[in-house]
């Protein structure tokens, strides 16, 4: 089977920035894939090489089997959604929609039809002859998915969808986009810089940092399973653990990883404890975040709310089940 | 800070600023004035007798109508040239960086700071050292050197105002680079263009300095009249064309203005 997307050893560089740096990567057709890392680390390079904004330095992509070098934005089959939308100020939002129709010569009543309908799609029926300027932030970003969409995209790219969107919306939107996904089939390739926005909605994850994926794997490989400790720390600030920690407890000398939700708190001694001191306790609702020194190292420990806490500046002892301390790639 | 007192202001300021407005205004209305004088010769105040007998003898001079014209097509074409060349020029300054950006946005700015003499002098000793006869062309060369500044200053803003991923999103939906440009870029500039442009007809038509290096034996309307105040022949009839000019100048500035205002108003509620 074809990718949908396919890059192969794609660099982009920018002067002496690169910004992508042979970079391979392959995206399943019908997937809802992320791209997800700090600012600067060369998502937002990538989507823009799939979307043809950019074009890569060296290596190759396709899309769909299809040869992308060189290929101009308007004759590749993918449609963005951009961050700030980009809707045109001077076009209603029927109009909007039916722009990418409109400049492909369907006939007036054809593309209003196909127009509405992508609103309805996104849930904004009659909101045609209204402005962009007149809509909320997520309405705009409602109609620049249907603007997106009309043009039947086989691969719909999204930039930090969500990130103007304060967090109520965020959250309905997540499932929404999810759900529309999944009722259209169309391969969903979106770029973020939060983690929680990644792990809860993309089938596969790509990490990136400095211009390279760190790995690629489902939610569950890239939080449970990291491979190196920038993943550990980017994705769900992992508790990183140098080698002689680890030997330890595993017998190899090698950087490991443990979650903060897998740490127990106990007041004695006990077993084969670490042995900690509290340095202060952050309540976050549902839980409780622990900062930890255990002799130096400093450890996050994430306990359910109500839980009984010790005061800042005791004494604790640190126990974990040995199954959840993770070894990563890198060697000590 | 007076917040909590009255917001009128005292007397003494009242009448100086009164003052101020008439001394502004007063010789302009005297113009308009005289255009209805029966006196010839000279401007005696108060005129001896009001008639509208010059705005006929105006309209059947003809010397008055070749001028008028010559200043019209100038200034068309001026302002023609100067929108092809201040939008692209402003295209390029904000929508690219590149080197020696920041000198270019300058060069084209500096004609409007330069006194008219500094660029008229400077025109006409390129134009007889490259042997190029003074001609129609050479007026509108010469126009076209602050009409581009005024374009592009307009354009570069409006520019600056509009996203520039609007445009990539345009490209996205499938619209070539001619397609972007009607459909997107042009309804976006084209109040700052219309602006602009009305600017600088205006402009182009009452500049007498520059014209004078430029032109050859021709006569725009501004040098026309500055030719009929030495000769005392018909004055009143200078003065009709005056109100002519204030006219055809006052009018495309103030539609300017509503129109740029506008524009503010719509880039300021997108957000």
């Amino acid at each position: 089977m074809t990718s949908a997307v396919s890059f192969q050893k794609v660099s982009r560089h920018f002067g002496s920035v690169r910004a992508v740096d042979m970079v391979d990567l392959d995206i399943v057709p019908g997937e809802f894939f992320a791209m997800l890392g700090p600012s600067g680390s060369g998502k937002t390079t990538c989507l823009r090489l799939i979307a043809g904004f950019e074009q890569p330095t060296s290596g190759s992509i396709s899309i769909f089997g299809e040869r992308a070098e060189g290929v101009p934005p308007y004759r590749r089959n993918v449609n963005t959604v951009f961050q700030d939308y980009a809707l045109f100020p001077h076009l209603n939002v029927l109009d909007n929609v039916a722009y990418g129709l409109m400049v492909k010569g369907v006939g007036k009543l054809e593309r209003q039809k196909a127009a509405e309908e992508a609103l309805s799609l996104v849930r904004l029926p009659g909101y045609g002859a209204r402005r962009p300027s007149q809509l909320s932030g997520g309405q705009r970003q409602r109609v620049a998915l249907a603007r997106a969409l009309v043009n039947q995209p086989k691969v719909l790219l999204l930039d930090e969808p969500l990130g103007a969107l304060d967090l109520k919306l965020r959250e309905n939107m997540q499932e929404e986009l999810k759900s529309l996904q999944k009722a259209l089939g169309i391969t969903f390739v979106f770029v973020t810089h939060d983690q929680g926005e990644a792990l809860s909605m993309a089938d596969r994850v790509a990490v990136f940092n400095d211009g390279k994926i760190m790995q690629i794997g489902t939610p569950e490989d890239i939080y449970q399973r990291p491979k190196t400790r920038f993943v550990a720390d980017f994705v769900g600030s992992s508790n990183v653990l140098p080698p002689d920690f680890v030997q330890r407890y595993s017998g190899q000398h090698r950087w490991g990883s443990l979650r903060p939700e897998s740490i127990r708190i106990g007041r004695a001694a006990k077993g084969d404890g670490v042995a900690a001191r509290l340095v202060s306790t952050n309540y976050l609702g549902a839980t409780t975040r622990l900062a930890l020194d255990a002799d130096g190292l400093r450890l996050h420990a994430i306990v359910p709310a109500g839980a009984k806490l010790p005061r800042e500046g005791e004494a604790v002892v640190l126990t974990f089940n040995r199954e959840h301390l993770h070894l990563m790639d890198e060697p000590g | 800070m007076r917040s909590d007192g009255s917001p009128s202001a005292p007397l003494g300021l009242k009448v100086a600023a009164a003052c101020g407005l008439l001394f502004l205004h007063l010789p302009i209305f005297l113009i308009f004035v005289y255009a209805f004088t029966t006196e010839e010769k000279s401007f005696a105040w108060p005129p001896p007798g009001l008639t509208m007998q010059w705005f006929a003898v105006t309209w059947n001079r003809p010397d008055v109508w070749e001028a008028l014209s010559l200043s019209v097509r100038v200034a068309a074409i001026s302002t023609l040239v100067a929108l092809v060349l201040g939008t692209l020029c402003a295209a390029a300054v904000s929508r690219t960086r590149f080197f020696g950006r920041e000198t270019i946005s300058l060069l084209v700015i500096l004609p409007i700071a330069l006194p008219g003499i500094i660029t008229g002098i400077a025109l006409r000793s390129a134009f007889s050292l490259a042997e190029i006869p003074f001609s129609f062309w050479t007026i509108v060369l010469g126009h076209a050197t602050f009409c581009v500044v005024v374009v592009y200053n307009n354009a570069v803003a409006r520019f600056r105002r509009t996203s520039g991923s609007m445009i990539e999103a345009s490209m996205d939906l499938g619209a070539d680079g001619f397609q972007t440009f009607r459909h997107v870029v042009l309804p976006n500039i084209a109040t700052a263009l219309l602006a602009g442009g009305m600017l600088a007809f205006a402009l182009s038509f009452d500049e007498v300095i520059v014209t004078t290096f430029t032109a050859g034996q021709q006569q725009t309307l501004p040098i026309w009249m500055l030719e009929e105040l030495i000769r005392p022949r018909q004055r009143p009839v200078t003065n009709v064309v005056a109100m002519v000019v204030v006219l055809v100048t006052l009018l495309p500035i103030l539609v300017a203005y509503y129109l740029t205002r506008d524009g503010d108003q719509i880039a300021g509620s997108g957000k």
